[in-house]
């Protein structure tokens, strides 16, 4: 796996507010890499199902919930893509893509294209060459990766702390302080869980890892984040071995 | 004097044309199914009990299995909205329809995904299959909880379709795991069993719901997401929107109230609501809750998804400390059609797991709250006295 931790290091003088290659530092990366992570995008299968085109009518703007908040464009990120403008695609896996919501409004589009899905596929890029961009994303939610690979349920009832989510009220603290009564007085067995959303059996569990393990899900971290990657390996390593199965 | 490339201009233009393939969202899943389990790819799990037939968006007719199902549950709704999924449980034994509640079932982790990315094809299709597979050895055939879960799911099915060297992958790791790669005839949603079912839903309902305004957050991953899958009804919206939640509101007796921010998301954004929620706070407030009081002033918002019903719910405490126009009760659809059913708000709803305040709309439908929530406290009292360890379905209906 490439090494790519080449964030944008804009020069003194620059203006880092503005998304411009010279202000922001782009030019700094050699285009040739700019190319190598754009064909990473290009060769993933989802690529031609997602991108045919654009008229520039802006439908997929309008729409769009991070438009309206950041200095984001999906129609950029179909165009940049059409053009095959490595540089600018580059700018967007560094600056843009994790503005996206991922709600898929855009999907309106009327050539077919589904900005949404690119956003998506030039993420895993990021991920997998450990751009700045991806670890700077990933602050303060390896404890959500962690729940959901090694637990197989994203969010559990525990999460629920009034210092996580002051701003969700004071039902918040309600559920934490009441939380093991709480679960115990829902009527379906699999919800008396604490740290999972539901109860998940162990052969289930085994077989989730075996699934992180073999298609490589789980070495995506390695890069971004070294710590909870060695945590992961440990944690499923060890149960597999638990139950006498060779990775 | 300027001079135009042509030629490069041209070589661009050729990326612009759709070539011979048009590899849009599939027409007919259901057929490509089939065509590829009689070339021995995949195995298809079929509807094999009573069924209800509704119509998708360009026409094709879907059909809904009414009993014997398989709950893919949410995490997001069983970890910090578990009314909702204990609503859809609730009102499937009310109507008598069994059902499989498994725990041999992982999240479809797609929430992760869309907010991490730290995952990849063959990785979601594999946590798909599995789940699907899983409920094939049960009989049961799967009903989906959450709209995000649906959504992927169908993306996911998307690409097996399309991609042999996909299949291939996906076949291998499922035979390390002793299973073969398996999809379901249709994927369904539990929106699309309560729109299918709303009849007898609304056949059983013991409170009178015709004096509530609600208003409807269409979920994105529900009708966005491989568009042409969800269900649409001529008679409801004129056939513009989707018809699941509104159909069902409206065969309750409730009346639905358009806005004009309907089709924008609520602002969710997978990782912004986690570690981004300005964002999420601020669009679920300024382009839904307060467009849809002032246009519509509802008594409650009806949405049909896992992080819908948490953003539009969580986000208006904050702008309530700015004296915002906020402040209404927002509920799944599940959790509405249970309360018209009889259902106690909090031991089968769970009510106070939500933030915004639904107490007038409970008093607007002749719930007594206060009542309610003292009974609710005398089990959790006996949950606390050791008289019982869990609470069960004999309970929340006693």
């Amino acid at each position: 796996m490439t090494q790519t931790d080449t964030g944008p290091g804009a020069p003194a003088e620059a203006d880092a507010r503005l998304k411009l290659s010279a202000a922001a530092g782009y030019a700094d990366v050699p285009l040739a890499e700019k190319e190598r992570l754009f064909d990473e995008v290009r060769a993933d299968p989802r690529f031609g199902d997602y991108l045919y085109g654009c008229y520039e009518c802006g439908i997929c703007v309008a729409v769009c919930p991070s438009a309206r908040f950041y200095d984001f464009s999906p129609r950029r990120i179909a165009q940049a893509a059409a053009r095959e403008d490595a540089e600018l695609v580059y700018q967007q896996m560094v600056e843009d893509i994790w503005e996206c919501s991922q709600c898929f409004s855009c999907v309106r589009c009327p050539r077919g294209n589904n900005p949404g899905g690119l956003v998506t596929i030039m993420r895993e890029v990021a991920i997998n060459n450990g751009l700045a961009s991806a670890k700077e994303a990933l602050v303060g939610y390896s404890r959500i990766i962690y729940k959901i690979m090694s637990t197989g349920t994203q969010v559990s009832p525990d999460m629920l702390q009034e210092d996580a989510f002051p701003d969700w009220g004071p039902e918040t603290a309600d559920v934490s302080v009441n939380l093991d009564l709480w679960r115990r007085a829902l009527p379906p067995e699999t919800l008396h869980t604490t740290n999972t959303g539901w109860k998940v059996a162990d052969s289930t569990l085994i077989e989730l890892y075996l699934i992180w393990l073999h298609t490589g899900a789980l070495d995506m971290i390695a890069d971004v984040d070294p710590s909870l990657h060695a945590i992961l390996t440990e944690v499923m390593e060890e149960r597999l071995e638990e139950e006498g199965i060779e990775i | 004097m300027t001079t135009i490339p042509v030629e490069e201009v041209l070589r661009k233009k050729q990326t612009f044309e759709r070539g011979d393939e048009d590899r849009r969202s599939l027409i007919d899943p259901r057929a490509e199914l089939l065509a590829l389990e009689a070339e021995g790819e995949l195995v298809v799990q079929r509807i094999d009990r009573e069924a209800v037939s509704v119509a998708t968006k360009y026409g094709r007719e879907k059909r809904i299995q009414k009993a014997h199902l398989w709950h893919h549950k949410s995490c997001g709704q069983c970890g910090h909205i578990p009314g909702y999924s204990t609503s859809i449980f609730w009102v499937m034994r009310k109507l008598g329809y069994d059902y499989h509640d498994p725990q041999d079932q992982t999240s479809c982790t797609a929430w992760n995904y869309y907010a991490s990315a730290t995952s990849n094809s063959a990785a979601q299709a594999a946590v798909a299959v599995r789940n699907f597979a899983a409920a094939r050895e049960t009989g049961y055939f799967p009903l989906i909880h959450c709209g995000t879960s649906y959504g992927h799911y169908k993306e996911v099915r998307e690409e097996l379709i399309r991609h042999p060297e996909l299949r291939d992958e996906v076949r291998k790791i499922m035979a390390r795991l002793g299973k073969e790669l398996v999809l379901p005839e249709e994927i369904v949603h539990y929106s699309e069993w309560f729109y299918a079912m709303r009849h007898e839903i609304a056949a059983k309902a013991v409170r009178d719901v015709s004096g509530v305004v609600a208003t409807v957050h269409p979920a994105c991953h529900y009708y966005k997401l491989v568009e042409g899958d969800a269900i649409y009804d001529p008679d409801i919206y004129g056939g513009q929107r989707t018809a699941v939640v509104t159909g069902l509101a409206q065969a309750l007796g409730a009346e639905v109230r358009s806005y004009s921010t309907w089709f924008d998301c609520c602002g969710f954004g997978f990782r912004h609501i986690l570690v981004q929620r300005d964002f999420t706070r601020s669009f679920a407030t300024l382009r839904k809750i307060e467009v849809m009081k002032a246009e519509a002033d509802p008594d409650v918002v009806l949405t049909h998804d896992t992080g819908c019903v948490t953003t539009l719910d969580k986000s208006q405490f904050a702008a309530q400390a700015h004296q915002r126009n906020v402040g209404v009760a927002v509920l799944s659809d599940a959790q509405f059609a249970a309360l018209a059913m009889g259902a106690h708000p909090y031991k089968v709803c769970q009510l106070h797991w939500h933030s915004a305040d639904y107490r007038p709309l409970l008093e607007k439908m002749g719930i007594d709250h206060e009542q309610a929530w003292a009974e609710f406290q005398a089990d959790i009292k006996r949950l606390e006295n050791g008289e019982k360890r869990y609470l069960d379905w004999d309970d929340v209906d006693a």
